[in-house]
């Protein structure tokens, strides 16, 4: 089991001051645990690259893990704002962010580029809009075959990926299903790749084509169950949407959210905080 | 049953533009709302993509995110987010984009970045997600907007996602060549572009609703078409058939986690 650590151990072996950390999963196998112990570990100064910043970029940069992000949709699916991340860009609060906002097909397309080593993604995209006024990341390229137009966007290759999956077997491959986002595109396109999963099993029951991640491409893997927690594994728990919606309320205030995570993600031991619902 | 309110209108005047076997790529909220009532009323083979990956997914209640679990259980097939976007929606086999936007203009271009400037916002918005691909690639995109005048507007504090531009042929000069936003959908009333200026023109009022109440609620001086109608009150199935979902929906969400 020598890809097996404790989170803690994987987290503070591999994640440094100032690197660049995509933590990614596209509403479903989100690894909060695993961001959880960044803020523990008061690692600082990060680049934070994933589409949808979600609560635990809301977390992270409330609690003052971030320098910079990058993304292309911050909300809170189906309820509203992100109030720390907004705070962050409005009011420079806890700290100034430099943001780098791309759209979903542009984030994609960097992944995808990053994983198979090019320097840059390529799409039909962002014609019309202010964005490619405003980040000087978006830029063009002309077709050498039709001379047609197409967006260009530079490609992601963070220091660290962070996923969480259902399942690992022992010697540490790693298999996810149900919606898989981009956790393969940026399991490769990163330098070292931290995995936490629900379940340790003795053989995957893996069809040929699933989504494997080989233990040879893992850095580090953690057990942690519920470590998708309010998000959902599919299969195994599903998604805390009331907890979802209460966020709104814990995280419009700083005094609210600061006293919200010093009592229930600085101090709460492990077992309290994923072993029941977070409510 | 009470009379529909002005959410529940624009759902049911929503779903009833999605035609059956249409394939849609859907956006949260209302969209994927107004997408599900379709399915389940007069579009049973309406197919339904979500950004997610979720491909031909039949939800029977409404998702929070577009990543619900249940897309996913129900769906065709799941894909990658690098797959959705680049073959399905990029290759070309999307007839429909269904969009919610902040803010729409006369011009039909749609805002969910900021209000204010975008070096220093007023409001920090969600930002573009799927939007701007999906308003460009899809054949056609209908957009879905509470009515008032901070949300119609003249111009956009941030064009997201592209509509006709500064209008005429603005949009196609710049290279897309898809048709672009072809109806917005209001709780007052649908808009459609003119076919020469593409600006947005009143073509159907809601029930009860006046050309007075149009013109206080909207940004611009707005222009009504010759055709204008009156659009058909809910029935009582669609009316019935909505508050059912959102009863499943509270009672599956209310139970849901641990």
């Amino acid at each position: 089991m020598s890809k097996y650590y404790p989170l803690a151990d994987a987290i503070q072996t591999h994640i440094r001051d100032g690197d660049c950390v995509a933590l990614e999963g596209f509403t479903h196998l989100i690894p909060f645990a695993a961001g959880h112990e960044i803020i523990r570990q008061k690692i600082r100064d990060l680049t934070l690259v994933r589409m949808t910043p979600d609560l635990i970029y809301d977390q992270m940069i409330g609690m003052g893990c971030a320098r910079k992000i990058i993304f292309s949709w911050g909300g809170n699916p189906g309820v509203g704002s992100l109030h720390r991340f907004r705070d962050a860009v409005e009011n420079q609060y806890p700290n100034e962010i430099e943001i780098d906002e791309r759209s979903h097909a542009a984030m994609t397309a960097s992944y995808a580029a990053g994983a198979s080593g090019l320097p840059f993604g390529m799409l039909r995209g962002f014609v019309g809009s202010d964005l490619v006024d405003h980040n000087p990341n978006l830029k063009s390229i002309d077709c050498p075959y039709t001379g047609e137009r197409l967006a260009a966007v530079p490609a992601i290759r963070p220091d660290v990926a962070v996923i969480h999956a259902q399942q690992a077997d022992k010697i540490g491959n790693v298999h996810l299903w149900g919606i898989i986002g981009v956790q393969k595109e940026i399991a490769l396109a990163a330098k070292r790749v931290i995995v936490t999963v629900e379940e340790v099993v003795d053989k995957l029951e893996a069809p040929a084509n699933a989504c494997v991640i080989p233990a040879w491409v893992v850095t580090a893997i953690a057990h942690v169950p519920r470590g998708a927690k309010p998000s959902y594994a599919h299969g195994y728990y599903e998604r805390d949407n009331g907890f979802y919606r209460s966020w709104d309320a814990i995280s419009r205030s700083r005094e609210k959210f600061s006293e919200w995570m010093n009592e229930h993600i600085m101090s709460e031991n492990f077992e309290a905080l994923y072993g029941k619902s977070m409510l | 049953m009470t009379a529909a309110s002005p959410s529940e209108l624009m759902t049911i005047v929503s779903s009833r533009l999605l035609c059956d076997g249409t394939v849609c790529f859907v956006g949260i909220g209302i969209p994927s709302k107004a997408a599900t009532l379709a399915r389940i009323t007069h579009a049973p083979n309406l197919i339904l993509i979500y950004e997610s990956g979720t491909i031909g997914a039949r939800p029977e209640t409404f998702p929070l995110s577009i990543g619900d679990g249940e897309l996913a259980t129900t769906a065709d097939t799941v894909v990658s987010t690098m797959e959705v976007f680049s073959y399905w929606l990029q290759g070309g086999r999307v007839a429909v984009g269904f969009l919610g936007a902040a803010q729409v203009d006369r011009f039909a271009n749609l805002n969910s970045t900021v209000i204010g400037d975008y070096a220093a916002p007023k409001v920090r918005l969600p930002g573009a997600g799927g939007a701007p691909e999906i308003a460009a690639l899809a054949a056609e995109t209908f957009v879905i907007i509470k009515h008032d005048k901070s949300r119609l507007v003249e111009k956009v504090d941030f064009v997201t996602s592209a509509g006709f531009l500064d209008g005429g042929g603005a949009r196609q000069q710049k290279g897309i060549c898809n048709s672009g936003p072809s109806v917005i959908i209001t709780d007052l009333c649908c808009f459609r572009p003119d076919s020469e200026t593409k600006e947005l023109i009143v073509t159907q009022l809601h029930p009860g609703v006046t050309r007075e109440d149009v013109r206080n609620a909207t940004g611009w001086e707005v222009t009504f078409g010759d055709d204008l109608f009156e659009t058909q009150p809910p029935t009582e199935t669609e009316l019935a058939t909505l508050r059912e979902l959102e009863l499943r929906t509270e009672l599956v969400q209310s139970g849901s986690g641990e």
